[in-house]
C-alpha cells in the first residue's frame, strides 16, 4: 500500500509527468463536516483530493465554541464545575478532577482521604466508559455496526452507577473543589464489583468481535502513521501518545490524587507481530492507538478494584471540604495536569484575591490531538481520512471549548 | 405527499385519509443525525439497545437532510454553525419537523449570560415544534417529547388551511 | 510545516541520563544565559516561571529546546492573559521535558517549566514558536483569536474558534459582547432593555 502512496506522491510532484503521458487529474476541494456522521461532532475538514488521494487536509473548528474560557472568568469556580463537565462530555468526571485540582493547589485546600479513593474510582470508571464510545465510534466509522450496540451495553451499566452516587447520567458535576459531593450510596461497592467482573471478559469479546477483526486490521493497519518523535513534537498525549510507543503517562510520571499507590501498567502500541498486535501493524498506526484504549480499559478495571478493596471508612468530616465555597484565590497561578481518557487536560488559573479567577484556560487533549490531523493526512487515501480521525478520538466540546 | 395537502375542503373521506397517512407518518420518521454537542451522546444512547428509538419507527438516523423528516438539535447551536443548521433545514423535505433538545437550544442555557458566541435558542433560527428542556435530558425525556411530536402529527390535516388560504401570495414568495 | 524535530533519544552507549533540573537551576541557568532579558524569575511558586522581553523569546525558546540540559520537547499549553491593570498581554507558555523516548520503561518528567512573555496591550507583538514546537501552531493561533495577540513569523495566523468575520477578542477584560450576528440578536436582555432600531 505504502509504496503505491509513494508512487502516487512522486508523480504528483513530478513537473514532467504530463510528458510522460500520465493522465492529470484536476484537483478537487471536498468539504467534510460540520454535518458528518464520522467527524464526531461538528468538525470541518476541507480535504484537497487528487482523484482519491489527499493532498491536504485542514481542519476547520470553532462550530462549537461555547466561550467557556469567559464564563471562567466571570464565575467563583465551584460554579464553574458544571462547564467544565461540558467540555469533554464523554468523561465529566476527569474534567471535574483536574479543575477540582487546579483550584485546590492554588488556595490548598486539603481533600479527606476517602474522597481521593472515590475520585479515583469515578475517574477510572469514567475512562472505561469513555472509551467504550471511542471504541465503539470507531467501529461505527469503519462499517461495523454491532460493536457500538455491546459498547453502548456496557456504558449504561457505568452509568447506573453513577445515576446512584450523583443522579445525572452524562453531566456529573461530582467531583467539585474540596472533595466529592456525597458519600458512596448503600451497596455501591458491591455494585462496582459486580460491575468489574462482569466487564473483565467483555473485552475479550470486543477484541473477538472489533480488534482482530480481519476488515478491520486491514483497514486501520499502517494507515496515519505517527513516529514517537513526531507525537511529541506535535503535543500528542493519551492514548495517541502511547500508541506511537512512547510510555509516558501521568498518573506515573507525576501522581495525583492516590494513584501512586496502585499497581497498574502503562500500555504502548508495538509493531506488528509482537504481543498481540497482529502482523501488518505499524509502530504508531490507527490500529495501535485503538488498541491501546483496549488495554488500558483492562488497566482501569484493576485500579478500581484495588481503590474499592483500599476505600478508607466514612469519616465524621465527610467527604467534602467545610470552606469548599467560601475560598479566595490568592494573587497567584497554577497550571494543572491530568491525565484525561483523551490525553493530558490542562487548566491554567489565575487568581487576583477575590474569590473569582482572573484567567481560566484549558488545555483540551483533543485539541491538541486533532492538530496533527493536517499533517497525518498527508498523502493516504480519502477512505483513510475516517480511519485516522476516528483512531484520534476527538470530542468537538473540548476542541472547541 | 404535498400534492394532496391544502387542495380539499374537509369531508369524510378526507378525514380517513388523514387519519392512515398520519398514522404512518407518526411511526416513520427519520431523524437527521444532527449531533452538536453532549446532548448528543445522549440521542445515541436512545437510538441504543437499552432504550431502543427503533420501536417507534425512528431510528433510521440519515446523514443527509434530503431523506430526513426530522431534525433533533442535540446541542449548543453557535454563531458559526447557526448558518449551516439553516442551510441543513432548507435542505429537508416538506413536512419537515424540529426538536430543539437541550437547554442550549430552548434559550441558551448555561451559555446565556456570558457566551458570546452561543445562539440563545435555535427558534431564532428555525421553526421549533417541541422544546425538551434538560441539561441534557435524559432519553425518557427524548422519548416523551417523540410521543408529544406524534400527537402534532396524528392532529395534521390535508384539509384546506385557512391561514395558508388567506396568504397564499405572501407564502408563494 | 517542515520542522526539525529534536527529541531526546535513549544513549545506547550506556552515558549517564539526562540531567534533572530544580527550578532555581533552570532560572539560574537562564539569568546567566541571557542576563537582561529575562526581567523576573520566580522559581519558588506553585507555577514556577520566568518573565522574558519578547524581542528575545525566539532566542530563549531555541535555547530551552535545543540545549541538552533543558530539553524542553513537549510544549503543553500557550495560555494569554489579559493584564488590563498593566495595560499588558501576557502569554504563558507551559513547558515539559521528558525523558528519552522508551516504550519499555516508564517515562518521567525530568522538569517542567513555565515562561512568561508580555507585550504591550495596544501593540501586542510576540515571535512565534511554531517552528520550534509543531504544537504551537494551534495555540498561537486561539491565542490571535480570543485574545489578539499577534504571533509574528506564525504560518497560517488566522482566527480559529470564531468566524472569519468575528469582531473583537473575546478574552480581553474590555470585550463587548455583540449586539447581534449576521441577523440573529445577541441576548435576549439587549433586547429588554436597549431601544429597538
Amino acid at each position: 500500500m505504502s509504496e503505491v502512496l509513494e508512487t502516487r506522491a512522486d508523480a504528483v510532484a513530478d513537473p514532467d509527468r504530463e510528458a510522460q503521458g500520465d493522465v492529470r487529474t484536476e484537483e478537487m476541494l471536498v468539504n467534510m463536516g460540520p454535518q458528518h456522521p464520522s467527524t464526531h461532532g461538528v468538525l470541518r475538514l476541507v480535504l484537497r483530493t487528487d482523484g482519491e488521494l489527499i493532498l491536504e487536509a485542514e481542519p476547520h473548528i470553532g462550530y462549537l465554541h461555547r466561550c467557556a474560557e469567559k464564563i471562567g472568568e466571570n464565575v467563583a469556580p465551584y460554579q464553574w464545575i458544571p462547564y467544565s463537565d461540558r467540555m469533554d462530555y464523554l468523561a465529566g468526571m476527569n474534567n471535574n478532577q483536574g479543575f477540582a485540582l487546579a483550584v485546590e493547589k492554588l488556595t490548598g485546600l486539603e481533600v479527606p482521604e476517602r474522597a481521593k479513593y472515590i475520585r479515583v474510582i469515578f475517574a477510572e470508571l469514567n475512562r472505561i466508559a469513555s472509551h467504550l464510545v471511542a471504541i465503539g465510534c470507531f467501529g461505527l466509522d469503519m462499517g461495523a455496526w454491532s460493536p457500538l450496540l455491546y459498547c453502548f451495553r456496557e456504558r449504561e451499566m457505568i452509568l447506573d452507577l453513577f445515576e446512584s452516587t450523583c443522579g445525572a447520567r452524562l453531566t456529573y458535576s461530582y467531583i467539585t473543589i474540596g472533595g466529592v459531593t456525597h458519600d458512596l450510596p448503600e451497596g455501591f461497592v458491591e455494585k462496582c464489583l459486580e460491575f468489574c467482573d462482569y466487564f473483565e471478559p467483555k473485552v475479550e469479546e470486543y477484541n473477538q468481535l472489533l480488534s482482530f477483526n480481519h476488515i478491520f486490521v486491514k483497514r486501520t493497519a499502517d494507515v496515519g502513521v505517527v513516529t514517537p518523535e513526531e507525537a511529541i513534537a506535535y503535543g500528542l498525549t493519551g492514548a495517541n501518545l502511547r500508541g506511537s510507543g512512547v510510555k509516558f503517562d501521568l498518573r506515573k510520571a507525576t501522581p495525583y490524587e492516590v494513584y501512586d499507590r496502585f499497581d497498574f501498567d502503562v500500555p504502548v502500541g508495538m509493531p506488528g507481530g509482537q504481543g498481540r498486535f497482529p502482523k501488518g501493524v505499524v509502530l504508531g498506526d490507527c490500529w495501535c492507538r485503538y488498541f491501546v484504549r483496549i488495554l488500558e480499559m483492562q488497566q482501569s478495571v484493576r485500579i478500581i478494584r484495588q481503590a474499592l478493596g483500599d476505600l478508607p471508612p466514612a469519616e465524621k468530616e465527610g467527604v467534602l471540604h467545610k470552606k469548599n465555597r467560601n475560598v479566595k484565590l490568592p494573587e497567584d497561578e497554577v497550571y494543572v495536569e491530568v491525565e484525561n481518557p483523551r490525553g493530558q487536560l490542562g487548566f491554567y488559573v489565575q487568581g487576583d484575591g477575590s474569590a473569582i479567577p482572573s484567567r481560566v484556560k484549558v488545555r483540551g487533549p483533543a485539541f491538541c490531538n486533532l492538530c496533527i490531523m493536517h499533517y497525518v493526512t498527508r498523502n493516504c487515501l480519502l477512505a483513510d481520512v475516517p480511519a485516522i480521525l476516528g483512531s484520534i478520538d476527538i470530542v468537538l466540546g473540548e476542541v472547541d471549548r | 405527499m404535498s400534492w394532496i395537502e391544502n387542495r380539499f375542503e374537509e369531508g369524510l373521506i378526507l378525514t380517513s385519509v388523514d387519519w392512515a397517512q398520519n398514522w404512518a407518518r407518526a411511526y416513520s420518521i427519520w431523524p437527521l443525525t444532527f449531533g452538536l454537542a453532549c446532548c448528543a451522546i445522549e440521542m445515541m444512547a436512545t437510538g441504543m439497545s437499552r432504550w431502543d428509538l427503533d420501536r417507534f419507527g425512528w431510528g433510521a438516523y440519515r446523514a443527509t437532510p434530503r431523506q430526513a423528516d426530522l431534525m433533533i438539535v442535540a446541542g449548543t447551536v453557535t454563531y458559526k454553525m447557526a448558518s449551516r443548521l439553516k442551510r441543513l433545514f432548507s435542505q429537508m423535505p416538506e413536512p419537515r419537523w424540529v426538536i430543539a433538545m437541550g437547554a442550549c437550544t430552548v434559550g441558551g442555557g448555561p451559555y446565556f449570560k456570558h457566551g458570546y458566541h452561543v445562539v440563545k435558542g435555535v427558534d431564532l433560527i428555525v421553526p421549533v415544534d417541541v422544546y425538551i428542556p434538560g441539561c441534557p435530558p435524559r432519553p425518557e425525556a427524548l422519548l416523551e417529547g417523540i410521543l408529544r411530536l406524534q400527537d402534532k402529527i396524528r392532529h395534521m390535516s390535508r384539509a384546506k388551511d385557512p391561514v395558508v388560504e388567506a396568504n397564499k401570495e405572501a407564502l408563494a414568495v | 510545516m517542515a520542522a526539525k524535530i529534536a527529541v531526546a533519544r535513549a544513549n545506547e552507549d550506556g552515558e549517564e541520563a539526562d540531567p534533572v533540573m530544580s527550578p532555581e537551576d533552570i532560572c539560574a541557568h537562564l539569568q546567566k544565559q541571557f542576563g537582561e532579558a529575562v526581567v523576573e524569575a520566580v522559581p519558588q511558586s506553585a507555577h514556577p516561571h520566568v518573565v522574558v522581553v519578547a524581542a528575545k523569546w525566539s532566542e530563549v525558546a531555541r535555547f530551552l529546546r535545543d540545549d541538552p540540559e533543558m530539553g524542553f520537547n513537549l510544549l503543553r499549553c500557550i495560555s494569554s492573559v489579559d493584564l488590563l491593570a498593566d495595560d499588558k498581554l501576557a502569554c504563558v507558555y507551559d513547558l515539559l521535558a521528558l525523558s528519552p523516548v522508551s516504550a519499555e520503561e516508564l517515562m518521567t518528567v525530568r522538569h517542567a517549566f513555565a515562561v512568561r512573555v508580555c507585550t504591550e496591550r495596544n501593540d501586542p507583538h510576540i515571535p512565534s514558536v511554531a517552528d520550534l514546537w509543531p504544537a504551537a501552531n494551534w495555540h498561537e493561533r486561539e491565542a490571535y483569536d480570543l485574545m489578539g495577540v499577534v504571533f509574528d513569523g506564525h504560518p497560517d495566523l488566522r482566527r480559529i474558534l470564531c468566524p472569519e468575520d468575528w469582531e473583537g477578542h473575546p478574552l480581553r477584560k474590555d470585550y463587548e459582547f455583540p449586539v447581534e450576528y449576521h441577523g440573529i440578536p445577541g441576548t435576549t436582555e439587549h433586547e429588554l432593555y436597549s431601544p429597538r432600531h
